[in-house]
């Protein structure tokens, strides 16, 4: 592979793991709090639905603001089932994921016809970094992206911190490992649950506004394409680690990129070999000891 | 007490609640939408149970992979296994079938059929023995190893149908038809229904007598009620339980994928399962997951798929709108459900309460 294609192969992986990124850093606080929201892919779908929406009667900007609202609203419902409800989070999850499919399709349809495909909304380029970007090789990939993902740049160290060094982020890694001790020590677990779920569905709605303000451009039923799925793998590869999952975000968007890449070149290697690859890699890392210790031990369990 | 409280107490009042809120919210969001409900209604009646041909050849034919699937979850659910990975398996089952119908062309019907059968359910519950597998030795938990493999198993087949098994033009990501010889019969004169209806319902009577009244039901039962309960029950060793059911639960979800390759399209592509693995999920909780429930919830789910594609052709609302009302449904079970569990904290007990 010469110096050029590795480069242009690179900027693709970061293109692609930018919404997956988003999206997993969300799913990231929601499980620290002891939650797994199965539903994420509702609010991608949603977050990329309400992008096309107020960027159409906006700007850019106005679509990523309707992109983290939809996503929010989307996960204010998985809230209250779950925290409010107390109701199981993997089905509760599975219905917001299908609702969320259904009513974008449904709504897509219904407001903007069955031929809606050519509508599109107005799009960020990507905004090279003098100097920086013409790095050889890694230069294009890391300063010659959208904004989106210059500010991924700061969300993850800030997350990080957020996480280890603040009361709040204590409080939530608390609820997550032994809510009942959190409780005993003056914090509400659910009030904590609520607050993480609805950070988790804004940053799943940015992911689906990136896809269509940076990406693509338009929306098309079932864009989400599995993502926030892929996000909860990303979580378990990244260690629940702020840090490790933003470096599992772009192992797997490597993989996309990969494909692309295999299919241009007429590689023999079956393109969905490496598609597969990080599910593998997700489930053999979580058989070892490590990744275990690493999950919270109160995730997927109900309050008390 | 009121009337709705009293009415959600048993367990088939609790499902017809569900179902009524679902409609309810349904019909709302249909006349938001701008359609004309009573059109939208009329078109879902005529394209799900409105005429023997929809009846037989929409409904029934589009609930049999819904209440084998079901089925698979519900046995996996009533143990403590939350293996979300039914799509997985169905997918596995359905390569394997089509594997085995492809090199056994020409064979008899009475060896071939069931021979494809069991492939795809060895299949299967090969495919979930790897996250039971995870499970028991290591601890994984199955809601995220079951995810992941139902991606696997996705590639799997697209590999398949792009590489080894596709047909021998190389114009399409498909394979082969299979022989007459290797495909279900029909059993209703002029429809399309076939043998597979007649699977599912054995399969659940089957498995309805082995959960009310054989040992292995009664450890499954008790399992599935927590650490708890399967100590006060005796010796039952729950590991071993929940491992038998994931392999259950996972040959079952397999002859669904086989039944739909074997009856419905004769080929393996990338798309056989339109989700059959998730809507599953929904028909297996609304059943309560009793295995009678499966069928009844089942043939409800089959005619709103059928009656959805009727909507969408009479009255213009879009397909996808089914998977709003599957999802109403589920939201619907699960707050009549709290509700139920609020109303018998707060009432005193009462005499011949069904157990939760």
């Amino acid at each position: 592979m010469s110096g050029g294609a590795t480069a242009a192969f690179l900027e693709s992986g970061m293109r692609f793991a930018t919404p997956l990124a988003y999206a997993a850093l969300g799913e990231l606080v929601v499980e620290r709090a002891g939650v797994i929201n199965i539903g994420l892919e509702g609010a991608i779908i949603g977050g990329a639905f309400g992008a096309l929406v107020f960027a159409g009667a906006g700007s850019v900007a106005l679509g990523f603001v309707g992109a983290a609202a939809a996503g929010t609203l989307v996960a204010t419902l998985f809230a209250f089932f779950v925290v409010t409800l107390r109701t199981d989070q993997i089905i509760t999850g599975t219905a917001l994921s299908m609702l969320g499919l259904g009513l974008t399709g449904t709504l897509y349809r219904t407001i903007y016809g069955s031929s809606g495909a050519s509508l599109h909304t107005p799009t960020i380029s990507p905004v090279a970094v003098p100097v920086l970007s013409a790095i050889p090789i890694v230069g294009p990939a890391l300063f010659d992206q959208s904004v989106v993902t210059y500010a991924l740049y700061a969300i993850v160290p800030l997350l990080a911190c957020w996480f280890y060094r603040s009361s709040a982020g204590l409080a939530l890694r608390a609820v997550g490992e032994h809510p009942e001790a959190a409780l005993g020590a003056g914090i509400s677990p659910a009030r904590v649950q609520w607050a993480a779920i609805l950070f988790g569905g804004a940053m799943g709605g940015i992911a689906g506004g990136t896809l269509v303000l940076a990406q693509v451009g338009t929306f098309a039923e079932g864009m989400s394409a599995g993502r926030g799925f892929i996000a909860i793998a990303i979580v378990v590869l990244g260690r629940w680690s702020p840090l490790g999952v933003a470096v599992a975000a772009v192992v797997f968007g490597a993989a996309s990129a990969l494909q692309t890449l295999a299919q241009a070149t007429g590689w023999s290697m079956p393109y969905q070999l490496p598609l597969a690859f990080p599910y593998l890699l997700t489930l053999v890392l979580l058989a070892t000891a490590r990744a275990r210790t690493a999950a919270p031990s109160a995730l997927g369990k109900r309050l008390p | 007490m009121t009337f709705f409280t009293r009415a959600v107490r048993s367990q088939a009042g609790a499902s017809a609640a569900a179902a009524l809120l679902a409609i309810v919210a349904v019909t709302f969001v249909v006349m938001a939408a701008g359609y004309d409900v009573s059109r939208a209604a009329a078109a879902l009646w005529d394209g799900s149970f409105g005429s023997a041909y929809s009846f037989f050849s929409g409904t029934l034919q589009r609930a049999t992979p819904l209440i084998i699937v079901g089925l698979a979850v519900a046995v996996a659910f009533k143990a403590g296994v939350l293996n979300i990975g039914a799509e997985g398996q169905l997918l596995s089952g359905a390569a394997a079938t089509i594997t085995a119908g492809l090199a056994m062309s020409g064979w008899p019907a009475w060896l071939s059929i069931p021979l494809e059968l069991l492939a795809g359910m060895v299949a299967g519950a090969v495919w979930a023995g790897i996250a039971a597998v995870l499970k028991r030795r290591f601890g994984v938990l199955e809601v995220i190893s079951t995810l992941m493999l139902n991606f696997v198993a996705l590639f799997g087949v697209s590999y398949l149908v792009h590489g080894p098994l596709q047909e021998p033009t190389h114009t399409y990501p498909e394979t082969l038809r299979l022989a007459a010889s290797a495909r279900l019969p029909l059993v209703v004169p002029g429809q399309q229904l076939h043998l597979g209806f007649v699977l599912a319902i054995a399969l659940g009577v089957a498995a309805h007598w082995y959960i009310r009244s054989t040992a292995g039901g009664f450890r499954l039962r008790v399992a599935g009620e927590g650490p708890l309960a399967a100590a006060s029950a005796g010796r039952v060793k729950v590991d071993q339980v929940l491992f038998g059911a994931f392999l259950a639960s996972g040959a079952i979800a397999g002859l669904g994928g086989a039944v739909q390759v074997t009856g419905v399209t004769y080929k393996l592509y990338e798309l056989i399962s339109p989700g059959y693995g998730y809507t599953a999920i929904a028909v297996a909780l609304l059943a309560r997951l009793s295995p009678f429930g499966v069928i009844i919830a089942g043939v409800f789910f089959g005619g709103l798929e059928a009656g959805g594609a009727g909507m969408q052709r009479d009255a213009g609302v879009p397909a996808g709108f089914v998977y709003v009302i599957e999802a109403l449904v589920i939201l619907g079970v699960l707050a009549v459900d709290r509700a139920r569990t609020l109303a018998a904290e707060r009432a005193p007990r009462v005499m011949g309460e069904t157990e939760v």
